[in-house]
């Protein structure tokens, strides 16, 4: 009965896929252009001269250096994410039935809810009180643990599909809790580890309200604020701007379609065993 | 329980602790420089007199409404499609990711350029969008923001309704169907009502996020035509980092938080949600 196609839905689809595609195709159009001929032939058009002009000024202006402080940002958010959040989740999978770890559960579950606006201005506060205002370290840190939420849902529950039987056989061979984690549950736990890496990634690479206010300096700019800044200098010079725009997506969509394949592998790892 | 020490320490310092310091905050005038000074309801006070906080309120609360009436039938839509066993689902499914992998920032950068006044597209298409300033007044602006959230969002929650249209036992539809009930029958009496706790995870998500939104507006429309887009989360922003009245802000911030909080819990209680109820029920 649900093999029929569904018509409406399908229209529905195709429209949207034109409206996902349209500013993809303007942002391409543009990137190659010259100032001029974008100006001169409109938003819809398509290089009829490619160029990287764009691409060389953005680099002039900056984007280097944005770039670089935003590899740093996310490397460093990730490091954190994936080293602070399998312990929490193992801790909470093995004890859920103890009151403390059903409290520290609670509170991240609680977390969820916070949006970062929220603590802005107290971050501010905290972070010029610790002298990190304007370094990249007080950037990470907020980041870093506005993360943690979501990355304990969902590795929580990975590693609640591992066999309780499994832990039971390590047990009575003797294994400490230490072999039992490194060897039973973080290899078998790969598929949520891919997506907590893939979505802490995403968050530190896009992130704007803590390096908006907890930077200042050109020297410590990521790249969406490289890239708001771009939008106030270049006024007119819309190809300049997109150019950079694609620039800071490139690296997401490459990522994407890396962690595609790494998530399908591990997911296949835990169904193989 | 040393296991799960490391990550709470952490979460507590640098998200629990924000979060009881803007509260304190709300009660002290800070400039920035040296240390907030207590100062007694007086935030408060000045907040529930200002007509544009008033405004900002009704206007977080108006876009937020207006995001759930146009992305839900949507993504619901286009979430029970791509559940579904169509030709090419896979390929499409992944081009409908894109716009939840780029930031805000681009997004706002891009539509603002498509819908630039002077050189976008309704500055070329005027005899459907008059002037073709999207941005010079109120309607038009709001109508842009909406626009612009819903295209990064539906994704998402097209994501979400997909899952859990999959997750509909098959022996539902084939009931159903016995019945003689057709697609659309189908639809509102199987489909809709098994997705109810999705609806309710979508909603709230959006709800959240709606109060929330900041870097679309600070980019799209500056809060402006005036103060016509000045929603909670941009005048928070403005009042503590623009016009160094932190303790205005952490008031502003903490208001948002306990707004959004109520109308989520509100949205669980109406729905029954908070009883857990299966949606499974009667289905063995």
């Amino acid at each position: 009965m649900r093999q029929r196609p569904n018509y409406l839905a399908g229209i529905a689809t195709l429209c949207w896929l034109v409206l996902v595609g349209l500013p993809v195709y303007v942002m391409l159009g543009a990137s190659f252009q010259s100032q001029s001929d974008f100006s001169a032939a409109g938003p819809l058009s398509w290089p009829a001269h490619f160029t990287f002009d764009n691409f060389v000024s953005d680099f002039q202006n900056g984007f280097g250096q944005y770039f670089l402080n935003t590899v740093i940002v996310t490397v460093c958010v990730v490091a954190i994410v994936a080293l602070l959040v399998p312990p929490l989740a193992f801790a909470i999978v093995r004890n859920i039935g103890r009151r403390s770890t059903r409290s520290v559960f609670r509170l991240f579950l609680l977390g969820l809810a916070v949006p970062a606006q929220a603590v802005i201005v107290p971050m501010f506060y905290v972070m010029s009180q610790l002298g990190l205002y304007d370094n990249l370290i007080g950037v990470i840190l907020p980041t870093a643990a506005f993360c943690l939420p979501v990355c304990a849902l969902i590795l929580t529950g990975t590693m609640r599909e591992i066999a309780p039987e499994l832990f039971e056989a390590m047990t009575v061979d003797g294994a400490s809790t230490h072999r039992v984690f490194f060897q039973l549950v973080v290899p078998l736990s790969r598929g949520g580890l891919s997506t907590i890496v893939v979505f802490s990634a995403l968050q530190a690479w896009n992130g704007f309200l803590f390096p908006l206010v907890l930077t200042q300096s050109e020297s410590s700019k990521v790249i969406t604020l490289g890239l708001y800044n771009f939008r106030t200098q270049y006024g007119t010079n819309v190809p300049g701007l997109l150019a950079a725009v694609l620039m800071s997506t490139v690296p997401i969509l490459l990522v994407y379609l890396f962690a595609r394949r790494a998530l399908i592998q591990g997911l296949m790892g835990v169904g193989g065993k | 329980m040393a296991w799960a020490l490391p990550a709470t320490v952490f979460f507590l310092l640098f998200a629990i602790v924000p979060l009881i310091l803007v509260a304190v905050l709300s009660f002290t005038s800070w400039s920035g420089l040296g240390d907030p000074v207590f100062n007694g309801l007086d935030n408060w006070t000045k907040l529930f007199d200002d007509p544009v906080m008033i405004k900002s309120l009704w206007l977080s609360v108006l876009l937020t409404g207006l995001g759930v009436v146009v992305q839900t039938p949507l993504s619901i839509l286009l979430g029970v499609w791509a559940a579904g066993s169509q030709r090419n689902r896979a390929v499409l499914s992944a081009v409908f990711f894109v716009p939840l992998l780029l930031s805000a920032t681009a997004v706002s950068i891009l539509w603002r350029s498509l819908l630039d006044p002077n050189f976008g597209v309704p500055s070329q298409m005027k005899w459907l969008f008059g002037d073709g300033n999207l941005f010079g007044n109120q309607s038009t602006a709001i109508g842009v923001l909406v626009f612009v959230a819903a295209w990064q969002f539906t994704p998402l929650h097209t994501l979400i309704y997909q899952g859990a249209t999959r997750a509909i036992p098959e022996v539902l539809y084939q009931a159903a169907a016995i019945d003689g009930a057709g697609r659309v029958r189908q639809f509102f009496h199987v489909t809709l009502p098994q997705l109810r706790n999705a609806i309710i995870t979508s909603m709230i998500l959006m709800i959240v996020g709606g109060l929330t939104t900041f870097d679309t507006v600070l980019i799209l429309t500056q809060g402006g035509p005036g103060t016509d887009t000045t929603i909670s989360a941009y005048y928070m922003y403005d009042k503590a980092f623009k016009g160094f009245d932190y303790g205005t802000g952490a008031a502003v911030a903490l208001l948002l938080v306990v707004v959004a909080t109520v109308i989520s819990l509100i949205v669980v209680r109406v729905s029954g949600f908070d009883k857990m109820a299966g949606t499974q029920e009667g289905v063995s």
